[in-house]
């Protein structure tokens, strides 16, 4: 009986030749990522407080990213502790404030195909667009982690995913996974891993299928994961990995799935997730003319290279709306800096974009791009449930970078095809 | 193990968000910041949850995010037993980690706040005192009680590495 990429990971990862879902097995953790939030001064402190080193600093990187660029004595005293911890246990990959987790990780270097990793985050899952098995966990969890080196894992069932056909221009991966929240709900594939695939996400950029992984997170998966092709090996490649064998992470064609699930590419229209739940997406039509006081471009989800390049492309020669406020903040510095080079950044700020710092920033409520009470506002971001990215009479509406672009320009939620 | 105690009934979608909001997460002291739990949702609950309370949801239980605070905040209101139809999956290993059980229970719909209930966590039963009704939910896999047995996972790390010693 063949092999999902999830079980061939799982099955290498605890030691056995293969695994079902259901199994329990102990796997053995390639690599842990914490950041400033859920490192140094949660799981960090319940390290120090077993009294054990870290199981193998080679394998944990630590980023600060959740408290950075914020003017408060609160957030300043999370990163010192993040700074000290990582001084005091000499942490060999600690990245400071170079932007959001999830993309710097990849970025860096850290991630390839069938690593078996942990992040103390719920977007952990992004990673599995590069063909890595990546599941976010708790702070004593995670701690258990830094100490051991080991988890348990139950096997989850494997859903197939397939995105047929051609996204139309305008159409991204942020649209598919709103698409498939939409129509499966919060919590469509609980514990479940959703293995996307298919001429439509053949066809996307390895960049933009990291929207997909990232909010696996938001269709109640314990992960989501694409088997390696030569975009994933390229893309690896620039950002410094060498002799990435995609050929050995590959699901078997007689694989077993629970599941069977298509998306018509073809025919998906931009997509909108209304207050307050991703899973109340729907096509950007029935949302046409809702009135916005902000627009917002961030995240681990909607602000990579390519995130901010579609972006430009809704808004070059065009100016944001009088009344809606246009932020940016990039998800790291070093896509902030090639969107510069490259004149992207010029697009948006000559729009009227406002560029924030990158950090986690407004998608979790902090810094400038936390609503107002009582405001409306777009984002490209993964959440937005009540009293997550500002007070409980604020409003937020989710969609791709395409869209958030277009409504920052009409000063109300429109459909990005209209301005292409 | 055999829990009893008041219920404190929510709905479906009790996220992370709305358990352990981010102004109680950047506040000076997070900890002590559990008296905003829920304040969105029942102003009521965090002043009022008595120690031993069970915290009771419909569908999807702490969906969102992986912050420890959503069930650390329900156990510092009181809460020692969860149970819900589903819940997100970080925040129900998170729950076993800080030895609060979480139980999937089908029937939750059927239980109102101030019911006392006694939960049978070996026997997967839960009893409804006030109503005079009985309802199952799942029992827990072996590895998961010892944890909540040894007061957490903590606890349980420290008696490894001292067995280990």
């Amino acid at each position: 009986m063949g092999q999902t990429i999830s079980e061939k990971i799982l099955a290498r990862a605890s030691g056995k030749e293969t695994v079902k879902p259901g199994d329990i097995v102990t796997c053995n953790v390639d690599l842990a990522m914490v950041h400033d939030s859920s490192g140094p001064r949660t799981s960090g402190k319940k390290l120090d407080e077993l009294g054990v080193p870290v199981w193998d600093m080679d394998k944990l990187v630590v980023i600060a990213d959740h408290y950075v660029n914020l003017d408060t004595p609160e957030s300043k005293n999370v990163q010192d502790i993040c700074d000290a911890w990582c001084e005091a246990h000499k942490v060999k990959h600690f990245i400071r404030n170079q932007g959001i987790c999830h993309i710097v990780l990849p970025q860096e270097g850290h991630i390839r195909p069938g690593m078996f990793c942990v992040g103390a985050d719920s977007h952990s899952t992004t990673a599995g667009a590069f063909g890595a098995f990546m599941v976010g966990v708790g702070a004593t969890e995670i701690t258990g982690v830094m100490a051991t080196g080991d988890i348990w894992v139950r096997v989850p069932e494997n859903v197939r995913m397939e995105v047929t056909g051609a996204l139309k221009p305008g159409v991204v991966a942020k649209d598919v996974i709103l698409k498939i929240c939409g129509d499966h709900g919060i919590m469509g594939f609980g514990y479940q891993v959703v293995e996307f695939c298919g001429d439509g996400v053949a066809a996307m950029s390895a960049q933009d299928r990291m929207t997909l992984t990232n909010m696996a997170a938001e269709i109640g998966a314990k992960t989501g994961i694409i088997a390696p092709d030569a975009k994933t090996t390229e893309l690896l490649k620039a950002w410094g990995v060498r002799g990435v064998n995609a050929d050995d992470w590959q699901s078997d064609a007689d694989a077993v799935y629970a599941k069977r699930i298509t998306v018509d590419g073809d025919t998906l229209s931009p997509q909108v997730a209304a207050p307050s739940s991703p899973e109340n997406a729907d096509d950007v039509d029935n949302y046409r003319n809702v009135k916005l006081d902000q627009a917002y471009l961030g995240a681990c989800t909607g602000a990579k290279l390519e995130d901010l390049r579609m972006a430009a492309e809704v808004l070059k020669g065009k100016k944001v709306a009088a009344g809606t406020r246009f932020l940016v903040a990039p998800s790291t510095i070093k896509m902030r800096e090639l969107a510069a080079a490259e004149g992207t950044m010029k697009i948006l700020e000559d729009a009227g974009a406002i560029i924030l710092p990158s950090g986690c920033g407004g998608c979790i409520g902090l810094g400038d791009a936390r609503l107002a009470e009582d405001a409306v506002g777009i984002s490209s971001t993964n959440r937005n449930f009540v009293g997550r990215a500002g007070p409980k009479s604020s409003k937020l509406y989710l969609a791709s970078p395409y869209t958030v672009a277009a409504s920052a320009v009409a000063g109300q939620i429109a459909d990005p095809r209209d301005m292409l | 193990m055999i829990q009893k105690g008041k219920a404190w009934k929510f709905g479906a979608n009790i996220d992370t968000d709305l358990l352990a909001p981010i102004s109680a997460l950047t506040s000076a002291k997070p900890e002590d910041a559990y008296t905003e739990c829920l304040k969105d949702v029942d102003p009521t609950f965090a002043p009022n949850c008595k120690e031993g309370d069970i915290f009771v949801a419909d569908e999807n239980l702490g969906i969102g995010s992986s912050r420890e605070w959503a069930p650390q905040y329900l156990r510092s209101c009181g809460i020692r037993v969860i149970l819900a139809k589903s819940f997100a999956r970080i925040f129900y290993r998170n729950c076993f980690n800080l030895a609060v059980p979480a139980l999937v229970c089908a029937e939750t719909h059927k239980i109102a706040t101030d019911d006392q209930l006694e939960v049978d966590m070996e026997n997967g039963v839960v009893r409804n005192l006030t109503k005079g009704e009985t309802y199952k939910c799942d029992t827990v896999p072996a590895h998961l009680m010892q944890i909540v047995a040894d007061g957490g996972l903590m606890p349980h790390l420290k008696k490894k590495f001292k067995k280990a010693s």
